[in-house]
């Protein structure tokens, strides 16, 4: 019996703590794509709660009853009833077709350019993974910057991800879900911030002995600021060579560093996902062109 | 010196050298014990060699718990380092090789083996037969699944555990990242038992399909052996996915191929995607036989027919179809787009539907019924909430849009272990005590398993509940550190007090097993829960023939028919009882096997071209031995029965 | 040994049987692992990084002679069995044989074939698609060695014992085994070369 009693405690504490004090990151959204995804999951969590409830409530209703049988109770054969049956079958059916619903609604909500900045030009930012860093490009400033990200707020980003190594996953849980960068194509996530702040990001998917560590913090300021912030870049900062991002690529961590120029000139990202069947031979060519080639030295040959 | 560079660990530690020295330790007191006491021979002959259904499935548990400890062991250290923020027990290392043993020996060598222990015992005396359809091949299946559990483990001390995770994913699996030979070792490893594993499916299809006792129509089978059934034809299925995904590993990792690699046309998603063609029905092939289990042990306890027999059986079939459609939930994040993805969040929640349909029919099974709060049942009664609970996050993750922020957290973990702990840990665990007197003659004592279960319960709640907050915090799996200011830190100790609560319960277990053996009574009759199916039938322990004369079926429920309606289960005269010989071969067959894996792990073609031919010529072999098996006569039969307490059964 | 007279010899006891339907059941298995690797081929069929596309190494001759030899032999196989039906030992054995040369004919082909690509420059390790190629072929080419070995080990058998109800349960199981990889052969005929050389 204590069982029950445990779960029921269980849920109650975690209802508290979701909706406590100090709220989870995933539901405590500051941009719109992590909205969508929280208000999803708010729902599907009411729903979940609805069917935990009635299961146990059965269950908890079903083994008192049958754990207080008098002595002579000889339990019946029992026939299935169709009826029974397909109430249990019909009534997932319908949670199913509305969670159903949600997730297609919402997937192509997260999956597009957030609507509410429908009419502004998106900040394209090349972000791109390798042991054990981060390296945001910049294509319209013209800089780059490692292990940390600068954005400005109300305005949509789009993301284009690839990696120099294995794959990660690019993730910042205040403003929207993750997306894996990968070696053979550039995937695209849509962001965007409401509200400026620091947010934790970092890659999602084990790559290996410093993943761990491989995080980068976000900063989403006023546009005013951020323009202020690129100009301050591009007075100051170094430009970033290919021989210096060679020795970036090389696994290990760095700290932040920031530099003018960027690494899309000689080094250019693979075709993105739907490229990738339609236009092989320049996705090769796409592939030759990046410096995996020289990181390569280490070889495939396992002696 | 290049050749013995190979063999050295890549991380040693201290931790290292002591178990290499206790597992020295222990080989040469196992050697001392057995030649001191003769029991070589013993050992030999009538475990080692054997081709009965029954020890071969005693001999997959010893295995299944021997890794469970190994497993076990990996799971506390990582909740231990993971306990307070910025620890130093592990370094980072240290850690991927540990969560990846753990996902590796927990998979395939504790649950595939437990699984596979109980359906060796059960099935063939749930249908009425006297062994499996191929016995020899039976032994030789439990050999490669040893065989590559031992050299999975000797990768602890020998050149370097595995260390790119239980998924393997290149490129981080591929030599460029990965360079020890602990992926080579996980890739033989999974390869030799997966072939052990491949051989189980056909032959227990074969039997379920061809052996069962006359009047056992398909749809009278009790439900376990309907779930085996289901299971062995996804291991059938799935199972060649993996072979090739894991040859296609192989190659790129030792002859420099670029199938997953990051030049020359590799892909990397083609690993994912084969990985999970076969790794989503993998996690049915565990998880049907557990809900087999369950449909034993609830109509048992509550004392009457398990609620929609048809129902139960449809919605195994579905979602072995569905289990093969699902795969790609497990990348949502790799952008495939919109479309692909809500075809995937749909095919996944449809799976459930017929999970549902189980749920429900376990509980108007529990409805008229009088329970009985024995420790199998109280792990079936365990199960019903908890799982329920891990089912429906598992709906959640089905959302792809909300498992972009779910996907690699440690909301992933919990629900997986929420759905494998509750699903096929408990129901290991059922079985276990359920089938023991079956198995050893005896029963487990009730009061301590009672109180391993509650341990195991409450440590599994408090270990796993709280890493859905912290994942919805952002916390993603399989980091080795964070800092005191990501607040995870409180969760983790939980988690860390839980698993320790749960290691407790398993101790009570092995102390519950000691404690039987010497205290337990001897003489618990054939059917001591007052069972339904016709395992119960035969004698406890069972005799080597299983059943005297070949039982007579008329109902899913052949015993309790037997029992309540008066069928006689048993009709006609004692005859001679044909059954197989023990065969050596197999055995030679795993040294072979062990040396070609180890062999190839290393590279030393000698070594491989010399055992290929070997484990060729054992074939060759086996193909001229003429062994027709033996006769036991009727006497000899006489004389069992009478020893077990006479009366023809 | 019970042996039931009214079936034909291979399905004459019930272990015999039982190994047809396992064999069976093996070809099912045996049908996803060439499944996968075809998906794979079709995957990487285009990942030919800086390596030759399929169409710059096929050659048709030795891909038809290989065909025509797989295929015969397919036929004469089931001319064995044919012959072990009506209990003709000698043709029975002496098809068999035929079988078998016409196999290691195929694999004589398929091995210069191999060593052509090797010689244009596509060895395994050239490209992913070079790698699905040779693994593709590779894989079938190891069956049809593997049932050289197999066919050899029952025709010894047929020698010293004649057909009785396990040498004829043998030959029908290696039969199914060798018309399984002639219908293998066919989709890789027809799905990697005619369709890489169109």
């Amino acid at each position: 019996m204590k069982i029950k009693w445990v779960i029921l405690t269980l849920i109650i504490a975690i209802t508290t703590v979701l909706t406590g004090c100090e709220p989870l990151k995933v539901l405590n959204p500051k941009g719109p794509q992590a909205e969508t995804t929280a208000d999803v999951i708010w729902i599907s969590i009411m729903t979940m709660a609805v069917v935990v409830i009635t299961v146990i409530a059965l269950y908890i209703f079903y083994v008192i009853k049958a754990s207080r049988r008098p002595d002579d109770y000889e339990p019946p054969y029992i026939k299935s009833n169709p009826i029974v049956e397909s109430l249990i079958v019909g009534v997932p059916v319908l949670i199913i077709i509305f969670l159903t619903v949600v997730t297609v609604k919402s997937l192509y909500v997260v999956e597009a350019p957030p609507e509410i900045y429908e009419n502004q030009e998106p900040l394209v930012i090349y972000a791109s993974s390798s042991n054990w860093k981060w390296h945001f490009s910049y294509p319209e400033e013209d800089i780059e910057t490692v292990n940390y990200l600068f954005i400005p707020t109300n305005r949509p980003i789009k993301f284009k991800l690839y990696s120099y190594g294995p794959i990660s996953s690019f993730w910042i849980p205040q403003l929207g879900g993750q997306k894996y960068a990968m070696v053979h194509a550039t995937t695209t996530l849509h962001l965007a911030a409401d509200v400026p702040g620091e947010y934790m990001g970092r890659n999602a998917n084990f790559t290996g002995k410093g993943f761990a560590e491989q995080t980068f913090n976000v900063k989403a300021m006023p546009p005013e600021e951020y323009e202020k912030w690129v100009e301050e870049v591009k007075a100051t900062a170094e430009p970033l060579t290919k021989k210096k991002f060679d020795e970036l690529l090389e696994p290990g961590h760095l700290g932040q560093l920031t530099f003018t120029g960027n690494h899309l000139g000689f080094s250019p990202p693979p075709m993105s996902h739907g490229e990738m069947s339609s236009d092989t031979e320049e996705t090769d060519s796409g592939l030759s062109m990046q410096p995996h080639e020289s990181k390569d030295k280490s070889g495939n040959e396992s002696d | 010196m290049d050749f013995f560079n190979r063999f050295a660990i890549p991380n040693p530690t201290p931790t290292i050298y002591a178990s290499m020295v206790a597992i020295a330790l222990t080989v040469i007191a196992v050697i001392i014990g057995l030649t001191y006491f003769k029991k070589w021979g013993y050992l030999f002959r009538e475990w080692l060699t054997t081709v009965d259904h029954k020890r071969i499935g005693i001999m997959y548990l010893i295995s299944a718990l021997l890794m469970l400890f190994r497993g076990g062991v990996d799971a506390i250290m990582m909740r231990a380092q993971t306990a307070v923020p910025e620890n130093t027990f592990l370094n980072a290392a240290e850690y991927n090789e540990v969560f990846t043993t753990h996902g590796v020996v927990m998979i395939f060598f504790m649950a595939m083996a437990f699984i596979i222990a109980l359906m060796n015992f059960v099935v063939p005396l749930q249908i009425g037969a006297r062994d499996v359809a191929f016995p020899r091949l039976n032994l030789l299946s439990f050999w490669l699944y040893f065989v590559g559990a031992m050299l999975f483990n000797l990768s602890f001390v020998l050149g370097g555990s595995p260390n790119a995770g239980w998924t393997s994913y290149f490129p981080l699996a591929g030599t460029q990242f990965s360079e020890s030979v602990g992926t080579n070792y996980y890739m033989w490893a999974l390869q030799i038992s997966g072939l052990g594993t491949l051989m189980t499916g056909i032959n227990f299809i074969v039997t379920i399909l061809k052996m069962r006792a006359p009047g056992m129509t398909l749809m009278k089978m009790p439900m376990f052996t309907w779930s085996a059934l289901v299971t062995n034809i996804i291991i059938v299925f799935a199972f060649p996915v993996l072979t090739v995904t894991l040859l296609m590993g192989t190659f790129d990792r030792q002859f420099g191929t670029n199938f997953f690699t990051m030049t020359n046309g590799g892909d990397d998603m083609l690993w994912a995607n084969l990985f999970w063609v076969w790794g989503h029905p993998e996690v049915y092939i565990l998880i049907l036989p557990a809900f087999g289990i369950y449909s034993e042990v609830i109509p048992t306890f509550t004392q009457r027919n398990l609620y929609g027999y048809k129902s139960m059986v449809l919605s195994m079939v579905i979602i072995s179809l569905l289990s093969f459609m699902v795969w790609v939930h497990h990348f949502f994040t790799m952008g495939q787009g919109a479309l692909t993805n809500s075809i995937f969040s749909f095919t996944t929640m449809l799976i459930a539907i017929p999970t549902g349909m189980k749920i429900f029919n376990w509980l108007l099974t529990i409805r008229k019924g009088k329970i009985r709060f024995t420790v199998p049942m109280l792990y079936s009664l365990g199960f019903i909430p908890l799982f329920t609970i891990g089912g429906v996050t598992g709906v959640m993750l089905a959302m792809a849009s909300a498992d972009y922020q779910y996907h690699n957290t440690m909301f992933l973990v919990a629900h997986f272990h929420n759905v494998i702990i509750p699903g096929v840990v408990f129901a290991m665990l059922a079985g276990l005590t359920y089938w023991w007197p079956k198995m050893f003659g005896f029963m487990l004592n009730e009061k301590i398993g009672k109180w391993a279960f509650w341990f195991i319960s409450i440590g599994f709640c408090l270990a796993f509940f709280p890493m859905y907050i912290s994942g919805l915090d952002g916390q993603a799996r399989r980091m080795y550190t964070y800092s005191a200011e990501t607040g995870f830190g409180v969760w983790n100790m939980i988690s860390f007090i839980g698993a320790g609560m749960m290691a407790i319960g398993f101790i009570i277990i092995v102390y519950n097993i000691y404690y039987s053996i010497r205290y337990s009574p001897r003489n618990v009759g054939d059917d001591p829960w007052n069972a339904r199916s016709l395992e119960w039938a035969t004698h406890n322990p069972v005799p080597e023939y299983n059943f005297a004369v070949t039982p007579q079926v008329n109902s899913s429920e052949a015993l309790w028919d037997a029992k309540k309606n008066g069928h006689k289960l048993f009709k006609g005269e004692l005859k001679e009882i044909h059954m197989p010989n023990n065969s050596g071969l197999p055995v030679i067959m795993a040294v072979l096997f062990f040396v070609f894996g180890f062999s190839f792990v290393f590279s030393i073609w000698p070594g491989v071209i010399l055992s290929g031919v070997g484990i060729f010529s054992s074939m060759a072999y086996q193909s001229y031995m003429k062994d027709r098996g033996k006769h036991i006569s009727v006497e000899e039969i006489k004389e069992t029965e009478a020893k077990f307490g006479g009366g023809k059964k | 040994m019970k042996i039931n007279h009214s079936q034909p010899l291979e399905y004459s006891t019930e272990h015999n049987r039982f190994s047809i339907l396992g064999f069976w059941i093996f070809l099912g298995a045996e049908i996803m692992l060439f499944g996968t690797l075809f998906a794979s081929y079709f995957v990487l069929v285009d990942h030919t990084g800086n390596g030759p596309v399929g169409a710059e190494i096929f050659e048709i001759t030795p891909i038809l002679m290989e065909t025509i030899f797989l295929l015969t032999s397919s036929f004469t196989i089931g001319l064995a069995i044919h012959a072990m039906r009506v209990g003709k030992q000698k043709a029975m054995i002496t098809f068999f044989i035929i079988t078998l040369l016409l196999g290691m004919g195929f694999l004589g082909y398929e091995i210069y074939d191999f060593f052509m690509y090797v010689h244009e420059g596509a060895t395994i390790q050239t490209s992913a698609f070079t790698a699905i190629l040779f693994l593709t072929l590779g894989t079938h080419g190891a069956h049809v060695t593997f049932g050289l070995f197999w066919g050899s080990v029952i025709i010894t058998q047929l020698i010293k014992h004649g057909i009785n109800y396990e040498t004829a349960n043998k030959s029908f199981i290696f039969s199914l085994y060798w018309h399984f990889l002639d219908v293998v052969w066919i989709f890789i005929f027809s799905f990697v070369f005619l369709k890489g050389m169109m």
